[in-house]
């Protein structure tokens, strides 16, 4: 880009059309160089369907309502998993929440699991849980990445139970 | 209430199955009665089991043969830390011990971890614990000694 920029100038030398050129070129590269808070959108944009399931729509209203978060991500990883395009069985949630402040991880998760109590008797078959407080997310956001799938669910016989639940 | 019409209808089939060998060998036993013991049998069992040893997991498949990713990645952390002799349980093998573990621990998703007859966690949480060293300290309590311990020496 350098050279590009050496080999106009040296055409437009004692040109003052060259300063507008460079101020265009130079602004249109600030755009194109990416910044955290694009890659985090993106991420988001990645890993949320244009269309949100029943389910997932539910997780998301839930967590809302009770942990009243300050961020919250509702990931659903059914698709990386042994069930049927489309199901919405596995879940990844990130909750940040001032309400997490001096409770332990197991009391943490707990109060996710009570919130999400009836999803999880019924279609939902995993769910992954980062709970966070605030101080802890500033200071390290980051999503936790689920581990691949080793194909457990084709091995399960209650799953057809639970996709059928899920799609009810 | 779904949830509950099947689960009964679930446990019903498990013990009318048992009613029908009780009928054969000649016990009167009510399926009812069995339903009743079957379960708080379970639980009672259950709380030996955690109790039995140091490190419990209740998982899908074996240490040796996972069939989950999060029970493997228990078994990975387990074993990055040097645990290699703990109990574990296949609750693909027996859907009582599955649907009795999540009743008896109050949480809803397998894998589950136990430390001395106390409930820890699942994977997230044993991950969280691994990444933030109070998994070495956990398992000192035990009176087991993390391999980590050892390779930090030897990098040193």
């Amino acid at each position: 880009m350098k050279r590009f920029l050496c080999v106009i100038r040296k055409q437009h030398a004692g040109d003052e059309s060259w300063c507008g050129l460079r101020l265009m070129l130079s602004s249109a590269l600030r755009c194109l160089r990416p910044s955290t808070c694009t890659l985090a959108l993106t991420r988001q944009l990645t890993y949320r369907r244009p269309h949100m399931g029943p389910v997932e729509t539910t997780i998301q209203t839930k967590l809302t309502q009770a942990l009243k978060p300050e961020h919250l991500e509702v990931i659903n990883e059914s698709h990386m998993h042994a069930v049927p395009a489309g199901s919405e069985s596995h879940f990844r949630v990130l909750v940040v929440s001032p309400q997490f402040e001096g409770l332990s991880l197991l009391q943490r998760h707990r109060l996710v699991n009570e919130t999400l109590k009836e999803e999880l008797s019924t279609c939902v078959h995993a769910l992954a849980i980062q709970a966070k407080t605030p101080q802890q997310w500033s200071s390290n956001p980051s999503l936790a990445k689920s581990p691949p799938c080793m194909g457990g669910s084709k091995h399960d016989n209650t799953m057809a139970e639970k996709l059928k639940a899920g799609r009810d | 209430m779904n949830n509950l019409i099947r689960s009964t209808a679930r446990c019903l089939r498990s013990s009318a199955w048992q009613y029908r060998t009780a009928q054969t060998n000649g016990e009167l036993l009510s399926g009812w009665a069995r339903l009743m013991c079957s379960s708080s049998a379970v639980q009672k069992n259950l709380e030996e089991i955690v109790k039995k040893d140091k490190v419990v997991v209740f998982m899908k498949g074996t240490p040796a043969q996972p069939m989950c990713g999060f029970s493997n990645a228990v078994v990975q952390i387990l074993r990055m830390h040097g645990v290699d002799s703990y109990a574990a349980y296949n609750v693909l093998d027996d859907q009582d011990i599955r649907q009795g573990i999540k009743t008896f621990s109050n949480w809803p998703t397998i894998p589950q971890v136990y430390f001395n007859g106390e409930f820890v966690g699942g994977c997230d949480i044993l991950l969280q614990m691994h990444q933030s060293g109070d998994l070495v300290e956990e398992l000192q309590k035990l009176g087991i000694r993390s391999a980590l311990l050892d390779q930090e020496k030897e990098s040193k």
